[in-house]
């Protein structure tokens, strides 16, 4: 077990930031054109490193798996993106979000990190309007901002219910500018299988042509992985079906420490699962909680009567509903950060109070906030006594008017009218805090190979704040990576183009091939989708919203078991030298299935509840997680040895000069 | 319900393609359409047949991956989401559901049922952005107001998730609604005019290189798209179109 370096810089907290960039090397504009960048990954941070890389003048390669940059799944976030800008004048600052960070991810992320995110995240929204993205704006022409989970503020920038598209649109549009410049060379629908290091650096990739099934190989001066979360190894996730921890995994496996595998987000609010054949979740927004209440009924037999369908949920009086995050949790009421109020769910549900069949779901109801929004609109309009039927059409107007395509998403899967009748919710999984260890720079243990984004586990500790995961990816991308990488890169102006017929690029190639024609040679008795369900449900069942030592103990068990099974007897269809997507499957589940076991050990090794981490063994008698800052307050770093059983930890012992480490409360 | 499907199979860009049968038995309403292909996908995998590749990625429409003509009808018969969001309750029993890749000369085939659009990126190239450098050090956020109705319109336009359905509805193949949605987007806003007219020149003339047909106004990219974009897009299109070429 060794300790870690996170190279925080020293000095006043504010003053870290802009003290480090004065003292890194920088790279004079003329050589930077003789360095290659590699980025893997073009969501918002792999887009915007890409883009603001080549904008600086380095060469910059791009690899996506889906078939253009702008598909990515940061496509996907719904509610916002935080800064704190203070345009509400209510009492926001960069100490605030830096607070509110550090706190809502439970103590257990790094100081200096988080608060250079608060810096310059106002920026952000600046560099983004600049560009054209269309944030939501007032009557008075100026943004206009609303309130997520965990904060007593409102510093969420958002479009409709589609900021991540629209952020993510401005992040492609910037690299379009640059590939049309022809500084950004795209290479959609490929997907990386390995990295090279030459020398103890990172210095290329091994690359599949998903189209034609080539193996290439790709050399740089330098590698970024932004490729995102692994959340899809419990199969059931509110990730797109493609998303994946292949180049991070391989990544780790050359030596790069995976930290905090266990640390995972289960988001309260999304579509329930109807049935076996679910192949993904949808989330509902978290800015919904802005006005929708959380609520089951107080009583056993109602809750049975809804299940059974014999009692709707509007004709339930009020004083038969628990508003239950409201009764526990008067402060911050339904918003809660998002660990809180999906465990919160799951014991109303696990004491019997489920409302869908299944009894996993509880509603969310806007009924209070049509209300309360048609009688404001009523009275704005002129029409001094409204009558019931008014005040519901123009309190629905203004809920269509601010959410309006999640309750047609919501309509269009569930077949109900979420106007009319309460949505019903359920905690799915939706993000990994947990990702390769970087540094202050974003580097990783691998000198040359950076990690931005969800790729890597740096800002959010235990639990991460709703709009928060948008505000990361585009800091890392667009304002810290394209500073550090240049201290790495100072010192191969000299280098001179990397050759990727080094004899580490034949070893990489030759893995790859030895492992893709095993993947093609098993015995065929089950599909890839067979063994990816398995696992999921190991990882739900045992690795969930609640963890004890027990089932960890049986999950490492069982998914050694299964990926043993898995090389012996997968089915993969089809040829390797051919678009294949059961083969791309394959690599994915095969990377899950080791990945899963880490996971099950890291949550094992972490003897307390923290966050999202939540050990049954270790909580308070009102069951709120009971940290254990005495022998807990460090990062994990695990060290690939061969097997994830081996894998060996390192700690970086997470230092407060700023902040004082408290129980969280949000009572 | 039980299902006749008839999916057009191809093996790769210089293959000949054909429609081949797929009975399928027990789908419930519930499922998704995509849940119906993994379904059927399975079934195939356990008879070690090849599988049906089709895109998705998202399945809550927004990524705009997913690109199924289905009975003839990009993204299917429902009006306003993407194929992955159509369930089947749409359908009912004993129904024969035909299902083809977008069909397009700008979308060539690449396997089965996935098209290559990477035309599309390719007009975006052409100048779908502002030029500004990503360094932050623009003026403050609020330093611009700028009217709401126009900044939702704006949005409205920049909705669009580059599924191409518009395309494939089209009799023309055109590329109008999409290319229009993009220079709709920044003409509304005034940190987008200051290069309006290079802007649309230049995507314009890339639409054209890439083999993409002519408007003729018959509006059913308009009634296909799932995101509802406006065919006042290619309106103001041809207005900023006019206006640029007078300019020269």
């Amino acid at each position: 077990m060794g300790t870690l370096d996170s190279k925080a810089p020293s000095g006043p907290l504010a003053e870290k930031w802009t003290n480090h960039k004065n003292k890194i090397d920088l790279v004079n504009p003329a050589n930077k054109r003789n360095i290659d960048i590699i980025v893997v990954g073009t969501g918002l941070a792999g887009g915007s490193a890409a883009a603001t890389l080549a904008e600086l003048g380095y060469n910059v390669k791009t690899f996506c798996y889906q078939d253009s940059p702008r598909r990515a799944h940061s496509i996907a976030a719904q509610g916002g993106i935080n800064a704190s800008k203070n345009y509400q004048g209510d009492g926001d600052s960069d100490y605030r979000l830096f607070y509110d960070t550090i706190k809502g991810g439970d103590y257990r992320s790094r100081e200096a990190n988080v608060y250079r995110l608060a810096e310059v995240s106002g920026n952000i929204i600046d560099q983004c309007v600049a560009q054209g993205v269309p944030f939501a704006r007032e009557y008075g022409g100026l943004l206009d901002n609303r309130s997520f989970g965990g904060v007593l503020v409102s510093r969420t920038f958002y479009a409709k219910g589609q900021t991540g598209q629209q952020l993510l649109l401005g992040a492609y549009a910037a690299m379009n500018r640059q590939i049309q410049r022809g500084k950004i060379k795209s290479y959609t629908r490929h997907e990386m299988l390995d990295l090279v290091i030459i020398d103890g650096k990172a210095r290329g990739i091994i690359a599949r042509d998903l189209v034609t099934g080539e193996i290439e190989r790709h050399s740089a001066h330098a590698v970024v992985i932004a490729s995102g979360g692994y959340g899809n190894l419990f199969f059931l996730s509110t990730y797109c079906m493609g998303a994946n921890v292949m180049a991070a995994w391989r990544t780790h496996k050359r030596g790069a420490f995976f930290a905090n595998p266990c640390f995972t987000q289960i988001h309260p609010t999304c579509i329930p699962v109807s049935g076996d054949h679910q192949s993904k979740l949808t989330l509902m927004s978290e800015s919904l909680r802005n006005d929708g209440r959380i609520w089951v009924p107080k009583k056993l037999e109602d809750a049975q009567a809804i299940r059974e369908g014999k009692l709707k949920p509007t004709e339930l009086a009020e004083e038969d509903r628990d508003y239950y995050l409201e009764r526990r949790y008067p402060a911050f009421g339904n918003l809660v950060p998002r660990d809180v109020a999906s465990r919160a769910a799951k014991e109303r549900c696990d004491a019997g109070y489920g409302v869908n069949k299944t009894g996993e779901a509880v509603y969310l109801d806007f009924a209070a906030a049509i209300n309360r929004y048609g009688t404001e609109k009523a009275y704005t309009s002129g029409i001094k006594d409204p009558d019931a039927t008014t005040v519901r059409k123009l309190g629905e107007e203004v809920i269509e008017n601010k959410y309006g395509n999640l309750f047609q998403m919501y309509q269009k899967i569930v077949d109900e009218n979420p106007y009319k009748t309460p949505m019903m919710i359920y905690p799915a999984v939706h993000y990994t805090m947990g990702g390769l260890w970087v540094d202050y720079n974003l580097q990783t243990t691998i000198p040359g190979c950076y990690a931005a984004g969800e790729a890597n586990f740096s800002d959010h500790g235990a639990n991460r704040l709703g709009a928060s995961a948008l505000m990361q990816g585009l800091a890392d991308g667009y304002f810290v990576l394209p500073y550090t990488i240049g201290d790495f890169l100072a010192d191969d102006i000299r280098t001179g183009t990397i050759p990727t017929d080094a004899p580490e690029f034949d070893k990489a190639e030759k893995d790859v091939n030895d492992k893709i024609a095993r993947l093609m040679s098993g015995k065929g008795l089950h599909s890839v989708d067979y063994y990816h369900k398995k696992l999921g449900k190991i990882m739900w069942d045992k690795c969930g919203m609640s963890r004890n030592a027990t089932d960890l103990k049986d999950a490492i068990k069982e998914i050694a078991e299964l990926r043993i099974d898995f090389w012996e007897n997968v089915n993969v269809t089809g040829s390797a030298d051919s678009k294949n997507q059961e083969l791309e499957k394959a690599g994915r589940v095969a990377d899950f299935l080791e990945i899963g076991e880490l996971f099950a050990k890291d949550a094992l090794e972490r003897n307390e509840s923290c966050g999202g981490h939540f050990r049954e063994e270790y909580q308070t008698p009102e069951g709120e997680a009971l940290r254990d800052d005495k022998n807990y307050k460090f990062v994990s770093a695990w060290e690939y040895k061969g097997e994830p059983k081996d894998a060996v930890l390192h700690k970086e012992d997470l230092v407060y000069e700023n902040i004082e480490v408290k129980t969280r409360s949000y009572k | 319900m039980k299902l006749l499907l008839k999916i057009w199979r191809q093996k790769d860009a210089s293959s000949k393609g054909k429609i081949v049968d797929y009975p399928l038995n027990d789908i419930e309403g519930d499922m998704s359409f995509l849940e119906m292909l993994d379904i059927l996908n399975e079934d195939l995998i356990q008879k070690g047949e090849e599988p049906i590749e089709f895109d998705h990625d998202c399945r809550e429409g927004i990524c705009g991956t997913c690109s199924l003509q289905i009975n003839g009808r990009p993204h299917g018969p429902d009006r306003l989401i993407t194929v992955c969001q159509l369930h089947m309750r749409s359908f009912k029993d004993g129904d024969t559901i035909v299902i083809e890749p977008f069909r397009a000369k700008a979308f060539p085939v690449i396997k089965d049922l996935i098209v290559d659009r990477t035309s599309f990126d390719r007009i975006q190239q052409a100048g779908g952005y502002i030029s500004v450098n990503t360094s932050g050090h623009t003026v403050d956020a609020n330093a611009i107001p700028i009217e709401k109705q126009k900044a939702d319109d704006s949005f409205y336009a920049a909705a669009c998730i580059g599924c191409g359905a518009c395309v494939a509805a089209c009799k023309n193949a055109s590329a109008m609604l999409f290319t229009s949605a993009k220079v709709s987007q920044f003409a509304l806003l005034p940190q987008g005019r200051i290069e309006a007219t290079e802007r649309v020149q230049n995507m314009v003339r890339q639409m054209d290189l890439e083999g993409f047909g002519n408007c003729t106004n018959t509006g059913a990219c308009e009634i296909e798209c799932p995101k509802g974009i406006s065919l006042e897009n290619i309106a103001r299109m041809n207005r900023e179109y006019l206006s640029a070429s007078m300019k020269g």
